[in-house]
C-alpha cells in the first residue's frame, strides 16, 4: 500500500521537473514560444492544455481495453480533438479577447506531441486514477514553465507582470522580449539554465 | 499581383517557423545537416500544398456556413483527419510510383503528420477567407518559407560543430538562441509591404 501511494506521488512529480514536458523532452514548443508574450497569456494557454490533457487522458485509459491496437492512433486524435474542440468553443464563448489573443494555437492543441505522447507513453497502459494524476503532473509542469517564460518576457519586454507595472519609469523595456526573437532566446537560455541545474544536481 | 504578396507575407515576412512558430519540433529535430533538412522541407512544401487545397474544398462545399452545411464545429476534427490520411496516400503514392523520391522523402513523411505547421495553414486559409488559387498559392509558399527556414538553420549547425559551445548549451539551447538570431534578421523584412 505505501508503495502504490509513493509511487503515484512519483507520478505526478515526475512532470514539474525530471521529466518536463518543455524543458526537458522539447515537447510542445510551437504553442510555448508562440504564446508566451505575456505571464497571462502562458498562464491560460497550460490551462487549456492541461483541461484537454487530462479529459483525454482519462476516456483513453477507461477505453483503453476496446481499442484495438491497429486502429489506437486514429481514435487518440478523434478523442483529443473533440476535447480540443469543447475547449475552443467554450473559449470563444466565455473569454473572447482571450481566445482571440491566443489565435488558432487553441485549435493547434490538436497537433501538441505533449498531448498524443502521453496517450501513448501512459493513459493507453495504465488505469484511470494513474492516468490522471500523471496527465495533471505533464499539464502543470508545461503551466509552469509557460508561466514563467511569459513572466521573464514580460517583465523585461513591457515593465510589467500580469498587467501591473512592475519596473520602475525609469526602465526602458526592452520591445525585442515580446517579439519572436525574444521568444527563442529565452526559452534557449531557459533550456541551457535547467542543463546546468540538473548536471549541478547530479 | 494578390498573389506575389501572398506568396511574399507567406514565405518571407511571416514566415511560418521564425515569426509565427509554426513547425518548430522538425525545426529542431531534422536540422543537424543540410541534405535531409532540404528533403524534410521539401516533403512538408508538398504536403502542404496538397493539404491547403484540400481543407480549402472541405471547408468550402461541407463546413462553412455560407456555402456549406454549416457544420464549422467540426473544424479541428475534420482537417486532423484529412492531413493525416493525406499523408498515409502521399506515402503509398510515393512508394508505388517514384522509388528515387520515397528514398529521399520516404522516412519524413509519417512524422509531418504532426507537424503543427501544416494544420496551421488549413486553419490560417479559412480565417482568411482565401479563394481557391489563393489557398494552393499561400500553401505552397508556406512550405517554402519553412524551407528557407530549415536550411538556413542547418548550414548554421553544420559549421556550430567546430565551434565551442558551453557544456549546458549543446543541442537545443544553442539551436533555440541562433533561432532567435535568424529571427531579428528575417523581423528586417517586416516593412516590406
Amino acid at each position: 500500500m505505501a508503495k502504490t501511494k509513493t509511487s503515484l506521488l512519483a507520478e505526478f512529480t515526475k512532470g514539474l521537473w525530471q521529466e518536463n514536458p518543455v524543458l526537458s523532452m522539447l515537447l510542445g514548443l510551437c504553442p510555448t514560444l508562440a504564446v508566451t508574450s505575456s505571464a497571462i497569456n502562458g498562464l491560460s494557454m497550460g490551462l487549456a492544455v492541461i483541461f484537454t490533457l487530462v479529459m483525454s487522458s482519462a476516456l483513453i485509459s477507461l477505453t483503453r481495453n476496446l481499442i484495438p491496437k491497429e486502429v489506437r492512433i486514429p481514435v487518440f486524435i478523434i478523442i483529443i480533438a473533440t476535447f480540443v474542440t469543447i475547449t475552443d468553443r467554450s473559449m470563444a464563448a466565455y473569454v473572447p479577447d482571450l481566445h482571440k489573443a491566443l489565435g488558432a494555437f487553441i485549435p493547434l492543441i490538436v497537433v501538441n506531441c505533449i498531448i498524443l505522447g502521453r496517450q501513448e507513453a501512459f493513459a493507453s497502459k495504465n488505469n484511470v486514477g494513474r492516468s490522471i494524476i500523471d496527465a495533471l503532473g505533464m499539464g502543470i509542469g508545461f503551466t509552469m514553465t509557460l508561466t514563467v517564460l511569459g513572466s521573464i518576457r514580460e517583465i523585461l519586454g513591457s515593465g510589467m507582470l500580469f498587467g501591473a507595472q512592475v519596473m520602475p519609469d525609469a526602465f526602458a523595456p526592452w520591445l525585442v522580449m515580446i517579439l519572436p526573437p525574444g521568444a527563442f532566446i529565452t526559452l534557449g537560455l531557459l533550456i541551457g539554465t535547467a542543463n546546468w541545474i540538473n548536471a549541478k544536481k547530479g | 499581383m494578390n498573389l506575389i504578396i501572398i506568396f511574399l507575407s507567406a514565405a518571407i515576412i511571416n514566415n511560418y517557423v521564425l515569426v509565427q512558430f509554426l513547425g518548430i519540433c522538425p525545426f529542431v529535430g531534422v536540422s543537424k545537416k543540410v541534405g535531409p533538412a532540404l528533403s524534410m522541407g521539401m516533403a512538408t512544401t508538398f504536403v502542404m500544398t496538397l493539404s491547403a487545397s484540400v481543407a480549402w474544398l472541405i471547408n468550402h462545399y461541407i463546413l462553412s456556413s455560407k456555402t456549406g452545411l454549416g457544420l464549422e464545429f467540426l473544424q479541428i476534427v475534420a482537417f486532423i483527419l484529412v492531413i493525416a490520411s493525406l499523408v498515409q496516400l502521399v506515402e503509398m503514392f510515393i512508394k508505388k510510383m517514384s522509388k528515387p523520391l520515397y528514398d529521399a522523402l520516404g522516412i519524413f513523411l509519417p512524422l509531418i503528420t504532426t507537424n503543427c505547421a501544416i494544420m496551421g495553414v488549413a486553419l490560417n486559409l479559412v480565417t482568411k477567407e482565401y479563394g481557391f488559387i489563393e489557398s494552393v498559392v499561400f500553401g505552397t509558399s508556406a512550405g517554402i518559407g519553412f524551407t528557407i527556414a530549415i536550411v538556413l538553420m542547418a548550414g548554421i549547425r553544420e559549421e556550430l560543430e567546430l565551434a565551442d559551445v558551453p557544456k549546458y548549451f549543446k543541442g537545443a539551447p544553442i539551436t533555440m538562441i541562433i533561432a532567435g538570431c535568424l529571427a531579428l534578421a528575417f523581423m528586417g523584412f517586416a516593412g516590406m509591404i
